[in-house]
């Protein structure tokens, strides 16, 4: 195993122990709930690194066709979505507790759900299509596309919105006051990387399971020829 | 083979000690504040050492997930090993 997966268990470990053991501030109608800072936040850092491994691979996928390039995108590309999808349903169970709605038409939420619509209709994309070479270059330019309308709509439209209540958009110092907190910055980052760090780890699995798997089929059609 | 694991990951403990040395002196700076007129925590969850339970039951959870991870990961280069060899 290589060294990272090594570093993986410990930053992942460290955050559950510190996560809940550490110190935090004592802020009014977050109360312990900020721990949250811990497991919410890095599922959105995650996916986003994760999505920009895949776009790039699906550029690097259009300027010189392979089936490998286009494996490391799909892959990452899930991968992404997973932390997406994970990153929606823990904020929203945070929002229930906190601004007292599962939902509310919040510019920082609605975006992030469409990106996740926007990200969904790519495996619909390669689903729909048969021929393995149009689907490769189909979804890579697709993804192209479902990356640049990720970016302003995750990190562009929540700030230009005049108000938002979720923490760090819109004049909302919520966050900044956590972020002042060097205790919890020393976990923080250590699981924004942790948690990056599984996502990489599932991908590369995955990845090398694909590739596995495509070579054994080779090696069929070899001896069928 | 063997050595070049391990010193990885001594050296990911290495890593890691400086960290929860770090958080230790927070949290001990954390229990000494004074509590009163403050924003409700769960203090007597802590106090009680219930929160000792959870800690417990979500490191159990991670491992197990973790573990599963390791395995599969092994698998497959078992697999690699496998396909690449004949």
């Amino acid at each position: 195993m290589k060294w990272w997966k090594y570093l993986t268990i410990v930053l992942l470990l460290y955050t559950a122990v510190m996560g809940l053991l550490g110190h935090v501030p004592r802020l009014a109608i977050l109360n312990e709930t900020e721990r949250n800072l811990y497991f919410h936040v890095p599922m959105w850092f995650g996916m986003t690194i994760i999505l920009l491994a895949s776009v790039i691979n699906s550029i690097r996928y259009l300027r010189e066709p392979s089936t490998r390039l286009d494996t490391l995108a799909h892959e990452s590309a899930k991968t992404g979505i997973l932390l997406g999808v994970l990153g929606l349903l823990t904020g929203s169970l945070w929002a229930r507790y906190t601004w007292g709605t599962w939902w509310t038409t919040d510019v920082k939420l609605n975006c992030a759900a469409i990106t996740m619509l926007i990200y969904a209709a790519y495996l619909v994309l390669r689903g729909s299509v048969q021929d393995e070479q149009q689907r490769a270059r189909l979804s890579a330019i697709y993804n192209i596309f479902a990356f640049a309308a990720a970016i302003p709509l995750l990190f562009i439209m929540p700030r230009v919105a005049s108000a938002s209540l979720h923490p760090g958009m819109g004049g909302n110092p919520g966050f900044s006051k956590y972020d002042l907190d060097s205790a919890m910055r020393l976990v923080f980052y250590p699981a924004v990387i942790g948690w990056t760090l599984l996502g990489v780890w599932i991908t590369e699995v995955a990845c090398r399971f694909a590739f596995v798997k495509e070579k054994i089929y080779e090696k069929q059609e070899k001896q069928l020829a | 083979m063997k050595n070049k694991k391990n010193n990885w990951l001594s050296r990911a403990f290495a890593l890691l000690l400086p960290l929860l040395l770090l958080a230790g002196t927070a949290l001990a700076q954390a229990t000494a504040a004074a509590t009163a007129d403050q924003p409700e925590m769960a203090d007597a969850l802590r106090a009680s050492g219930k929160i000792y339970v959870v800690v417990l039951v979500i490191v159990i959870i991670i491992s197990g997930l973790l573990l599963y991870l390791v395995r599969l990961d092994r698998k497959v280069s078992r697999l690699e090993r496998e396909v690449e060899g004949r």
